[in-house]
This record gives structure tokens, C-alpha cells and sequence, in this order.
């Protein structure tokens, strides 16, 4: 069997990428809520806030690690399997990644690790400012490895010099409108599963009160709240917590979709400008018109045009979608192929570095299959997480949640539905530039591009890329279990589980005292006993 | 100063800050299965670098990532050309990473043991790994004109990429040893102190052997200078140690790495990564370097970061510098599922 170097080393990136995002979406949606969460304990004194802060903090940690673990494969990936893509980026995509180290990473792990083990070390001030920190630089870390993302999609602030794109303005780059558009999109895809987390856990744990007989509801529906001392956390304000994060959750996750809707807007509009075929082809768009398909039947995966039977169509809204009116003339894949045919030849050349490659035909057209049903599922799923916020608004309205088995298995499992939402986005997006790696800007002169089939590194050999492909795909996924494995049982725990100190196991330093300056400060200078308040 | 040669000083500091504070990170990561005798030694011992040791591998990620904004060509052949090691440290550190957080998140005796051996070798394999890609940086590896690795998948192994990686493993375990010293109390305390007095002279003679090859190959009489005072300052850190000064060995630890460090990088300039095939094939600064625009970028980025970066993992240290002993350990809780395992009172149930 001839292994092709170029598929497995795809493989590779989309595998690591896709699970990196798992962890990443989750780290930048909680962690401004967690800011919000211990930023009202701080201001309130409310206990209420501190076991939120400490609960949800705890889901945080978990995942935040598997997200740097991760992360360290995707800042050196580029250099061990796609050495041709970074020699022809090197001077502008390297930047925004060692920016990326040097203005977020750095503090992200630095505040973090502040915040962790700080809880009685530092003034409650410093201790707030140290996650907000790190939550920052989350965020920061999500714009610069946007930029760069975007850079391949949009190539600005660059000029051809010996057939390599050389950075002439940094501003260009980094104010690039795809990457801002992109950013904006990431961010608010995130805070989608932050709310959805949330909602779904604090679901879960309504559910369990009920189901245990702690709660109960009156003839009218409204709650009525109890406790059982028996269970580890589990008292009156115990609901509360639950409570206020399942509705925060679904306040966040109503405005982070908003936030989706609009940015995907921009970024859409700006997509039929700048890669015409990645939105022709995820609207299995053969010909120029204004229709949006609902359905499309027949084999995309054949990328012919003659084999695509639209079912359903809408007039006007593709045109909506592109350009902001009903009217306008989309173009379809049969008018644009030969546009792209034109301006970037038909064929590869001839070159031993293309490997089998060489002087092949070149297939404009993405994979119609994947961005036609990427797209779909990407604002089917965050569609579906969003009218879930909704209903769980109203569904707990007095109080509670319903005590129906199936309905909190559904509300668990729309946790699901915003994290593939990202996914399908980021391959809907990814695999929609293909054939290139580094997508030509229609609107610059010069034709920088490359393509992916000229990326990868010659020298390292097909069995090298399929031992790594599996190396990593099989401790990803031993990873992922573990991870799940840790998530579930935190989640089981319930407050208890991040803060045992607060359900008497320690009497002497019983929460409530903490929340008043002087007890800290009693605290830190009482023996040397208390170095460490937590401890892995 | 050229820009080029600006940048590549720059990434000299990066390696030293990584190895200087990762090193014990690491030597710590081993010293979980060499010198703790029971489960509290192994936390202590864990906790020591807890705050600190992700801010710690941050210095890698960026030393990394700055090779590839300033020298695309290097970033792309040595990653390249040393696939497979390379794809083992990225396992390494990510297995080491997760070993650390998720360790004292299950309590069974068997979770306990598989993290911490899983941390220890982790610690091991990336050590080796990373000494090894940065002995070979300086040595040479068989490239083309291109600058693609020729040979087969191995084709970087040397006598000099097993000295390095051996350098970094037996330098990591006796700085270890000597954080755990200055980081710790009791027995683990006494224990690391007697190993580090003990293996110091050993442990840093597979790096000093790579100091003095790159200096027989090119050095220059500053950087011979450097190895002289690398050299000094390492057996003033021993006398130190002998004397119970370990503040102070650290210090001098801390300076022979500095020029150990300087020494190898002044004498490996201009080339930053030499081919073995043919001298003309050698990455230098100037053939291996992005645009002078692209330079200045980052210049300025460095200037603003590096002395923030510096001074806020001073103060996380500072915030976290006191003395750690088996007794400050926190208790463990068993983490249960908060469900009613009986059925409920057939009373609440009537409300």
C-alpha cells in the first residue's frame, strides 16, 4: 500500500486540533465567568458565590490542563510535519505565535498557578487579579493564534520577495478583519460552552436533589427547598448554587449565541469576498443565484456538480447571508472554478518536492460533503444549544428543574451540542480552504499562496507521520477518558468535592470566616502550619 | 549587534531560562521515584514546583516559537529532522504535565503509583530529549541543501545528541537535588542535600563534555573564556555545598549554567544548525532569519515582555517561596458522589 505523507500528516493536524479544541473553548468560556463568580464573593461576601467559585473552578482546572498539555503539540507541529509551510510563512506566521508565548502564555500559567495555590496566601484583592490574569491571557493567546490562523485564510501585510511572503505591516496583520471577525466568533463560541456547562451540570444536580426527596415542589410548581445532612454539601444552599449557575449558564449561553449569530454574520460575508468557493461549496452552490439550500441530495462527495440535486431551497437568502440584500447574484462552483482555474493554473508544477503530487491536476472545490454538512452542523448544534438556554429559562422559572429523567439527560447531553458546534465550525472553515494551506487574497495583486499538497516537510517519511499520527491518537483518546472519567466524578461530588473544607472536615476554618479581611490576615500569621492550602 | 545576531542571543536567553528553571522541574519529576520513601515524601516533593513549574515549561513553548519568528529556516529543518525524538518529548511533557494535576485527583493506590512513575519517567524522557535536539543544534545533523534531514528517520543520532541528552538528565537531577534542598524540610530535605553533594561533580560532566566539543570544533577565546568561568563557578558551588551554603550553590549553579549556556551558543555562532553533509549546507544566522522588518517587530515585543515576564515570575516565586515539609501537606478527601444511596423517607417524599 503507498502511503500518502500529505493525508496522514492532515490527519494528524485535524485530530490534534479538533480534541486541542475541546479543552480551549471550555478554558476561555468559564474562565470569565469564574472571574464574574469570585468577583461577587469578593464584593458580596455571599458564601453562595464562593462555593460557585470553587465548584466551577475545579471543572475549570481539569480541563485547563488537558488544554496545555495540547497545546505545546500545536506551537511545534508546524516545524515536524509541515517544514515547507513554515519556511514559506516563517516571517509572518511566527511572529503571532512567540507574541502569542510572550504576552499570554507566560502570564496565563504564571497567574494561574498563583491563583490555584493562593487562596490563603494572597489578599483576596491579588487573588481575584491573579485569575483575571490568567483568564486575559486566555483570551489573548485565542487572538494571537487567530491572527495567524486568519493570516492563512486572508494573507495581508505581506509582499512577495523571492517567491516567499515577507511581513511589510505587522498593524495589517494583526487588525487583519477576518482575524477580528474570527476572534470575535471564537470568543463568543466559547462563552457558548462556558453557559452550556453550566447549564447542564447545575441540571444535573437540581435533578439529583429532587430525585433524592431533598427538594420538592408545592401544587402551584414552585420549590420547595430542603436538606439532607446525610449527604456530603448537600443543604439549602446547595439549590442555590445550582440555581443561579444553571440560569447564569443559560444567560450566557443567550447572549454568547447572540454574539455567535452576528460575528458568524461578519465573518461570512467576509468569507464570500475573500474564499468565494468555501461558501459555494458549503451551500452545495453549482450555480450563480441567491438561493440558501436546505437540502441538497445526492453524492457531494463526488465533487461533480452534475451528481448535486438541491431539494429545498429559500430564494434571497444566500444572497442575504453574502451580501446583506435579497437580490444579488451568488456565484455558484461552475462560474468560479474556472476563475481560480485561471489565476492559479490547472496543474502543480513539475517539481520533485511536490513529491507524487507532482504536476497533478488541481481540485479547487473543498470536499463538498464536509462544508456543506460542517456548515449545517455547526449552526444546526449551536441552534440547538441556544433554544435550550431558552427553554431551561422558562422550565425553571419556579425554582427547580423538572423532575423528569429524560429531560436531564437531554440538558447533559446539549452540554455536547456547543462543543460540536465549534468543531464543526473550525472544519467546516479548515477543510474549506483546501486545496490551499495558505489561502490567495482575491484582493491584493500579488499571488501569495500555497498549497497543501507543498507544505509538509520532504524529509521526514510516511512511517515516521503514521507512527506519530498513532502515538498521539491513541493517548489522546486514553486522555480524554481519564479526563471524563475525573469530570464525572468531580461533578458527582458537587461543591463538595472542590471545597471539603467548607462541610466540616476542617471545623477551625469553616468558610464563612473567610470572607472577612482579618481572618486572612489572622490566618497567615498563626504558625507556619498553614504554607499550604491546597496541594496536589 | 545585527538584528540576527540580536535574535539569536535572545533565544540563548530563552534555552538558559528554560534550563535553569526547568531543570529542577524535571530533577524534581525524577527525584518522586528516587529519593521519597513514602506517600507524603512523593507529595511534598510534587508540591514543591506545584505553582510553579507550567510558568516554568512556558520558557520552551516561547523559546520555540521565537526560533520560528526569527529563524524560520532553523525551526523548520531541526523540527523536521528530529521528528521522532521530538514527537516523543511532546508525550513526555504532555503525559508529565497531565501526571502532576490530575495525580491527587483519585485517591486509589494504583492511580497514585501509575501518575507519579508516569511523571518520573516523563521527566526523564523529555529531559533527554530536549538535551539531546539542542546538543544536535550545535553539533550538526545531516541536511541538505535544502535543509531536510538526509538518512532516514535516525540519521540525527550522534555520540554528541547522547551526550547532551545525558548532559540535561544528570544536570536536571542534581539541580532538582538542590531545589529540593533550599524548597523542603526533613527528611526529604536531608536526603536531597546528601545526594546533591554527592553527585554534583558526575552529574554536570556529561554537559561540561559538551561545552568542550563545541569549543574544540569552534571556539572563540571568549567563549573559551566562558567555559574557564562556567568551570569556576561550578566547583565554587560545590565547596559551597560541602559547606552548607546552598543559597549560595545555587547561585553558582546558576552561573555555570549562565555561561555553560553562553559558552556553547558564542561558540556555535554564526551556524545555528551545521549540516554534516557539507559546510556549505550549515543554517547560519544570517541565511536562517526572517526579515530585518520582521526582527524589529519582535525585538520591541521582546523588550516589553521579557523584563514583565521575569518580573512577574519573580513575584509568583516570592509569593511562594516559603519552606515546604511533610507536615504541611493537606489532607486528601475522598471525593464522593453527593446521591442518596438509600431510598428517601417515605415523609419527605409526601411533601
Amino acid at each position: 500500500m503507498e502511503l500518502d505523507p500529505v493525508m496522514i500528516a492532515r490527519w494528524q493536524f485535524g485530530i490534534t486540533t479538533v480534541y486541542h479544541y475541546w479543552m480551549v473553548p471550555l478554558t476561555i468560556g468559564l474562565g470569565p465567568i469564574l472571574v464574574f463568580m469570585q468577583w461577587r464573593w469578593m464584593r458580596t461576601g455571599n458564601e453562595l458565590w464562593l462555593r460557585m467559585t470553587k465548584f466551577w473552578g475545579k471543572i475549570y482546572l481539569i480541563n485547563f490542563i488537558m488544554g496545555v498539555a495540547t497545546g505545546i503539540v500545536q506551537e511545534f507541529q508546524f516545524g515536524l510535519a509541515w517544514s515547507e509551510y513554515s519556511r514559506f510563512v516563517g516571517d509572518v506566521f511566527g511572529a503571532p505565535l512567540a507574541m502569542e508565548g510572550l504576552l499570554a502564555f507566560f502570564f496565563e500559567s504564571i497567574f494561574l498557578g498563583a491563583w490555584i495555590f493562593g487562596w490563603k496566601r494572597l489578599p483576596k484583592r491579588v487573588h481575584l487579579l491573579a485569575l483575571a490574569g490568567a483568564v486575559w491571557a486566555s483570551i489573548m493567546s485565542a487572538f494571537f493564534i487567530i491572527v495567524a490562523n486568519s493570516w492563512m485564510q486572508h494573507p495581508v501585510g505581506v509582499e512577495l520577495v523571492d517567491g516567499r511572503p515577507v511581513l511589510n505591516d505587522i498593524w495589517a496583520v494583526l487588525t487583519n478583519n477576518t482575524a477580528l471577525a474570527a476572534f470575535s466568533h471564537a470568543i463568543c463560541g466559547a462563552l457558548a460552552v462556558g453557559g452550556g456547562i453550566l447549564l447542564g451540570v447545575s441540571w444535573y444536580h437540581l435533578w439529583r436533589r429532587r430525585r433524592d426527596g431533598i427538594d420538592t415542589v408545592d401544587e402551584d410548581g414552585r420549590v420547595i427547598v430542603g436538606e439532607a445532612q446525610e449527604i456530603v454539601g448537600r443543604d439549602r444552599r446547595d439549590r442555590s448554587v445550582w440555581i443561579k449557575s444553571l440560569r447564569l449558564g443559560a444567560v450566557v449561553g443567550l447572549i454568547a449565541f447572540s454574539g455567535v449569530a452576528l460575528t458568524g454574520d461578519w465573518l461570512g460575508k467576509l468569507m464570500y469576498e475573500q474564499q468565494p468557493l468555501k461558501m459555494a461549496s458549503a451551500e452545495g452552490a453549482c450555480h450563480t443565484g441567491t438561493a440558501f439550500s436546505i437540502l441538497t441530495v445526492g453524492d457531494l462527495g463526488s465533487q461533480s456538480c452534475d451528481d448535486v440535486v438541491p431539494v429545498l431551497e429559500v430564494p434571497g437568502v444566500l444572497s442575504f447571508l453574502a451580501k446583506g440584500d435579497f437580490t444579488t447574484e451568488v456565484p455558484g462552483i461552475n462560474d468560479l472554478l474556472p476563475v481560480y482555474e485561471a489565476r492559479y493554473g490547472t496543474h502543480l508544477p513539475v517539481d520533485d518536492r511536490y513529491g507524487d503530487y507532482s504536476g497533478a491536476e488541481i481540485d479547487y472545490l473543498p470536499q463538498m460533503e464536509v462544508t456543506y454538512w460542517g456548515f449545517r452542523l455547526m449552526i444546526g448544534f449551536g441552534a440547538l444549544a441556544a433554544g435550550t438556554c431558552l427553554l431551561s429559562l422558562w422550565l425553571t422559572r419556579k425554582g427547580t428543574v423538572p423532575a423528569s429523567t429524560l429531560l436531564m439527560r437531554a440538558a447533559v447531553l446539549s452540554i455536547a451540542a456547543s462543543f460540536l458546534a465549534n468543531t464543526a465550525g473550525w472544519v467546516f472553515t479548515e477543510m474549506g480552504r483546501q486545496p490551499f494551506v495558505v489561502a490567495p487574497n482575491p484582493e491584493i495583486e500579488q499571488n501569495i499562496f500555497l498549497f497543501t499538497a507543498a507544505a509538509v516537510s520532504p524529509g521526514v517519511s510516511a512511517g515516521e507521520l503514521l507512527f506519530s499520527l498513532t502515538a498521539f491518537t491513541l493517548t489522546y483518546g486514553v486522555l480524554l477518558l481519564v479526563e471524563l472519567f475525573l469530570m464525572a466524578k468531580y461533578v458527582r461530588g458537587g461543591v463538595a468535592s472542590a471545597m471539603p473544607e467548607a462541610f466540616g472536615q476542617h471545623e477551625d476554618d469553616a468558610d464563612d470566616h473567610l470572607s472577612d479581611d482579618d481572618s486572612v490576615r489572622t490566618r497567615r500569621s498563626k504558625t507556619d502550619d498553614d504554607v499550604l492550602d491546597f496541594a496536589f | 549587534m545585527d538584528l540576527p545576531t540580536l535574535w539569536f542571543a535572545i533565544i540563548a536567553v530563552l534555552w538558559f531560562g528554560y534550563l535553569f528553571l526547568e531543570c529542577f522541574d524535571m530533577g524534581v519529576g525524577m527525584h518522586i521515584a528516587l529519593t521519597a520513601r513514602n506517600q507524603q515524601q512523593r507529595r511534598l516533593i510534587l508540591n514543591s514546583i506545584g505553582p510553579v513549574w507550567d510558568g516554568n515549561e512556558v520558557w520552551l513553548i516561547t523559546a520555540g516559537a521565537a526560533i520560528f519568528a526569527a529563524f524560520p529556516n532553523w525551526y523548520a529543518s531541526l523540527f523536521s529532522g528530529l521528528y521522532l525524538p521530538l514527537v516523543i518529548v511532546l508525550l513526555a511533557l504532555i503525559v508529565r504535565a497531565i501526571s502532576i494535576e490530575y495525580r491527587s485527583k483519585h485517591h486509589t493506590a494504583r492511580w497514585v503509583r501509575l501518575w507519579d512513575t508516569g511523571h518520573a519517567v516523563a521527566a526523564l524522557v523529555a529531559s533527554f530529549g530536549v538535551g539531546a535536539m539542542l546538543a544536535i543544534t550545535t553539533t550538526g545533523m545531516p541536511i541538505d541543501e535544502y535543509g531536510d534531514r538526509v538518512g532516514g528517520p535516525f540519521a540525527w543520532l550522534s555520540a554528541e545528541a547522547v551526550i547532551g541528552g545525558l548532559g540535561l538528565v544528570f544536570f536536571s537531577l542534581v539541580h532538582g537535588a538542590l531545589f529540593l534542598t533550599l524548597k523542603t524540610g526533613g527528611e526529604v530535605q536531608r536526603r536531597a542535600r546528601a545526594f546533591y553533594v554527592r553527585w554534583l561533580p558526575l552529574g554536570i560532566l556529561p554537559l561540561v563534555l559538551w561545552v568542550l566539543i563545541v569549543q574544540f570544533r569552534s571556539g572563540t577565546s571568549a567563549s573559551w573564556a566562558l567555559t574557564g568561568l562556567a568551570a569556576v563557578a561550578a566547583l565554587i558551588a560545590w565547596t559551597l555545598a560541602i559547606r552548607n551554603r546552598m543559597r549560595a550553590s545555587f547561585v553558582g549553579m546558576g552561573v555555570f549554567l549562565a555561561a555553560g549556556v553562553a559558552a556553547i551558543f558564542s561558540a556555535a555562532y554564526p551556524a545555528v544548525l551545521p549540516s554534516m553533509i557539507d559546510p556549505a549546507f550549515t543554517l547560519t544566522v544570517e541565511n536562517a532569519s526572517s526579515s530585518d522588518y520582521t526582527l524589529t517587530v519582535m525585538s520591541v515585543v521582546a523588550l516589553l515582555a521579557v523584563p514583565a515576564v521575569i518580573a512577574t515570575q519573580a513575584w509568583s516565586y516570592w509569593v511562594f517561596s516559603r519552606r515546604l515539609s511533610e507536615r504541611h501537606m493537606p489532607e486528601l478527601h475522598e471525593i464522593l458522589p453527593a446521591i442518596r444511596t438509600e431510598a428517601p423517607s417515605s415523609k419527605t417524599e409526601q411533601r
